[in-house]
């Protein structure tokens, strides 16, 4: 570690420094001025803010049903590991939906929209979250018009994991569009809050972590660098804090 | 209208690292400096602390410290058979945003190309022939030398205090070291990092197969560091969030950890961040720069006037404000006339997957820039002769991270979701691994860049359009490293390679590497280059353009070395030459 009067002092240092050029530069044109107030509330320099269960935030709670069962075909629960659902992969879909993932609000939205070459990469006009609320919808409607007026959580998991695997190959169509795009997002998503910090909402408990052995927001192996073929031992630590 | 602000001498456009040392070099010389950047302020105390910092979610997936497409993004086809689309959420690389540019995110791969890079087709030429070359690569020497820009690796590498073992020292070849590399006065400013299991068993391998593994040069701290402007760095904690992210432990050389801190007290300086430079100006003749157009946080226009503009944004982007300032003729690919946006250039990546029976490999015990490499395959390190490509890559064991959502492997065969893919998930994360070869790229003549005739920015303005595909020379290329790569992890022992070689078409979708190259490329002829040797544009000469935007092909190391080393070339030139008697450096 750099001593802490040496880290502390170029914390100082640098932080008067920023805030001189900021002075200067607000005189010179009022430009920086707006900057300082703007760079106080950049989403890169925010903590994040723990997710708190309880309630859907963007799912109906149709919608988070069928998420439900979604998340726990996609990662099922085993004897030493829970699945999707009991680790809180809905939850996590359901707050990234409602935020800035899902409106897009990063991405290039502008048109004109066309398909493109698959190395073009994606060109959906709809925000994730208006792809998941079609999506979904349709996969209950067409798990109706097969299964004798069954939603997709009504009718058996063999038949459930058969519709997916339809889905992921690319032999289902979904309110007019390949099922395979909303299956990629889906199971990028799945195993997103499968293995992210818990604060987001996913992996309760750290669950996923402790399945693989990844040690989470730990900072510091030093010790462990010249350990070779060693199991580390300590169990994993979030953003929040150890797993209770 | 735009409001004009009193002149300055200097206007630099972009804060990262060549606007970082183009700053402090130029506000020490006397020069009073102002310093537009497009993103936010940036340090380590609130941006990136060890609170949050290491947040794979966040800063990897959702690409936190980037800049964002709906601010500016490009188009992309690989022909000019395709229609351009944009890119609507990255993919194969990601353009930095903010103070501190790509420095802030980057591995800390601190590299120096080798002496023949720099004089790539005549050396290439003089061993194999002409015709050795396909008809429509554009390869071209760049009119400096390796032994010209070595004091100048060596000032990027003390600023940064890179991490180790010199291969060549003064002529004489040193043990440990990469033998193949030019020639470096003096040792790296640090020891080299330690090494976890991996990289350790792969030397073994490598040496064993009669190849000179070496320590990966890092500019992630082995130790405490003092650099010569005074700053202080702290040791690297293996830590495992380093590329995507930004350092909380002021381990990884960036300008916040090696210049700003200095920078900001000089009264010859001012930083204005969220303004983006909209247009560089040039008076009536078009031969002079009188300043940059920047639009503010809030919407409004300045111009602000200045003797000398360095353009110091991202490669793509100053690609970009050379065309939209109509400074330069545009690269056409017809006529193979024109230089803005000639020669653009990538890297050629490619890996190797291992799974072990009886490993543990902790993955998570992990820097940008650890690993063990070897240099045999790089360049023209090997004889060329029958192989059908030219050009190389390292290659080795790094190990840059365990994050889990996007760093854990399974065997081919395994399904992507259900009960047999989160049991592999668990069996192989600890015991499998990624080895990597990192390829040239050389420059053709449908390789290019160029305004898109559709897609615009929020301002209106066009985008850029990117021209890109992979060339039979770089696909053997990488067939061949990955070949070589497999063959050494091989005797590691694994109970499964996995050999994944680059293949065409290039696709603008997975995450390949950052190392965008040339587009306004230096050289001797102002016919085939945007730049002369000092990066001083031939057509403005109080106009100076830095970054990889200048590298009229790349080689087979990262960037980032070469870039610092530029930058201070670069500024040696304008101080010592320029401000004396400011016109052209080299004549047309």
């Amino acid at each position: 570690m750099p001593e802490p009067s040496a880290r502390l002092c170029a914390t100082r240092r640098y932080l008067l420094g920023s805030c001189a050029v900021f002075i200067a530069a607000s005189m010179m044109s009022g430009c920086s001025a707006s900057s300082l107030a703007n760079s106080a509330t950049d989403a890169a320099a925010a903590p994040p803010v723990q997710v708190t269960p309880g309630g859907w935030v963007f799912f109906t709670p149709e919608e988070a049903a069928l998420v439900q069962v979604l998340v726990d075909r996609l990662i099922p629960p085993d004897p030493t590991t829970p699945g999707g659902k009991d680790a809180g992969v809905a939850v996590f879909i359901d707050r990234q939906l409602a935020g800035p993932y899902g409106t897009a609000s990063a991405l290039y939205m502008r048109p004109p929209f066309a398909d493109g070459l698959p190395g073009q990469g994606p060109q959906s006009p709809l925000t994730p979250a208006a792809r998941y609320r079609q999506a979904l919808a349709a996969l209950d409607q067409h798990s109706r018009d097969t299964f004798a007026g069954k939603v997709f959580r009504e009718i058996p998991q063999d038949q459930q994991i058969a519709f997916i695997t339809r889905m992921e190959s690319g032999n289902l169509v979904l309110n007019g569009s390949n099922g395979r795009a909303f299956f990629e997002m889906l199971l990028a998503n799945t195993k997103e809050g499968f293995f992210a910090d818990p604060i987001y909402g996913g992996n309760r408990g750290m669950v996923a972590w402790k399945m693989i052995g990844f040690p989470g927001a730990r900072y510091d192996y030093r010790d462990w660098v010249g350990r070779h073929n060693e199991r580390y031992p300590k169990p994993p630590v979030g953003l929040s804090g150890s797993a209770t | 209208m735009a409001r004009v602000l009193p002149a300055t001498d200097v206007v630099i456009i972009g804060l990262g690292w060549t606007g970082s040392i183009l700053a402090q070099e130029l506000t020490q010389a006397g020069q009073r400096v102002v310093a537009i950047e497009r993103g936010a302020w940036r340090s380590t105390a609130t941006d990136f602390p060890t609170t949050f910092a290491q947040d794979e979610l966040r800063y990897h997936i959702r690409h936190g410290l980037f800049l964002t497409p709906a601010q500016e993004t490009l188009t992309f086809r690989n022909n000019g058979t395709q229609t351009a689309l944009p890119i609507r959420t990255w993919g194969s690389f990601m353009p930095p945003n903010g103070v501190g540019g790509g420095g802030v995110h980057w591995n800390g791969q601190t590299w120096r190309f080798n002496p023949t890079d720099f004089r790539l087709r005549s050396h290439l030429t003089e061993r194999y022939g002409a015709a050795a070359l396909p008809a429509d690569m554009t390869i071209q020497d760049w009119d400096v030398s390796y032994d010209e820009l070595e004091p100048h690796y060596d000032r990027f590498e003390y600023l940064c205090g890179t991490a180790g073992l010199a291969g060549n020292i003064a002529g004489k070849v040193q043990p440990g070291g990469n033998p193949f590399e030019g020639s470096r006065a003096r040792g790296y400013p640090s020891p080299p990092m330690q090494q976890p299991y991996a990289p350790t068993l792969f030397a073994d391998a490598a040496r064993d197969s009669g190849y000179h593994p070496f320590p990966q040069p890092s500019s992630n701290m082995s130790q405490p560091y003092t650099n010569p402007l005074g700053v202080k760095l702290g040791p690297c904690t293996y830590c495992g969030f380093c590329e995507w992210f930004g350092c909380g432990n002021y381990s990884k050389a960036s300008p916040q950890t090696t210049i700003l801190p200095v920078l900001v007290r000089s009264p010859n300086f001012t930083a204005r961040t969220q303004c983006e430079v909209t247009r560089i100006n040039t008076d009536s003749t078009g031969k002079r720069a009188t300043g940059v157009t920047y639009t503010d946080a809030a919407g409004e226009e300045w111009e602000q006037p200045a003797d000398i503009v360095l353009l110091c944004a991202f490669q793509i982007f100053n690609v970009r404000l050379l065309l939209l300032s109509g400074i330069g003729t545009p690269y056409d690919p017809v006529t193979n006339q024109g230089v803005i946006g000639r020669n653009y250039s990538y890297q050629t990546v490619s890996g190797v997957d291992a799974f072990f029976a009886d490993k543990n490999f902790n993955p998570f015990v992990a820097s940008g820039a650890i690993g063990m490499l070897i240099d045999d395959f790089n360049g023209d390190n090997f004889d060329h002769a029958g192989l059908g490509f030219v050009g190389g890559g390292f290659m080795g064991a790094g190990q840059t991270g365990g994050r889990p959502i996007l760093g854990t492997l399974t065997p081919p065969g395994t399904p992507s979701w259900g009960a047999a893919w989160k049991q592999s998930v668990a069996e192989n994360y600890l015991s499998s691994y990624s080895f990597s070869t990192h390829g040239s790229s050389y420059s053709y003549r449908g390789n290019y860049l160029d305004l898109d005739p559709t897609y615009t920015d929020p301002h209106g303005r066009k985008l850029l359009r990117m021209n890109f595909d992979l060339h039979e020379n770089e696909l053997k290329m990488s067939a061949f490293l990955t070949d070589r790569l497999g063959e050494i992890v091989q005797k590691m022992g694994p109970r499964q390679v996995v050999k994944h070689p680059r293949t065409g078409p290039y696709s603008i979708t997975p995450y390949q590497t950052t190392h965008l190259c040339g587009g306004a490329v230096m050289g001797a002829d102002p016919k085939t280059s945007a730049l002369n040797r000092y990066l001083q544009s031939w057509d403005v000469p109080n106009l100076f353009v830095m970054g990889a935007t200048a590298f009229p092909q790349n080689a087979g190391y990262n960037p980032t070395g070469t870039v610092g080393a530029l930058a201070y070339w670069a500024a040696d030139a304008i101080k010592t030459k320029y401000l004396k008697s400011p016109g052209p450096l080299v004549p047309a």
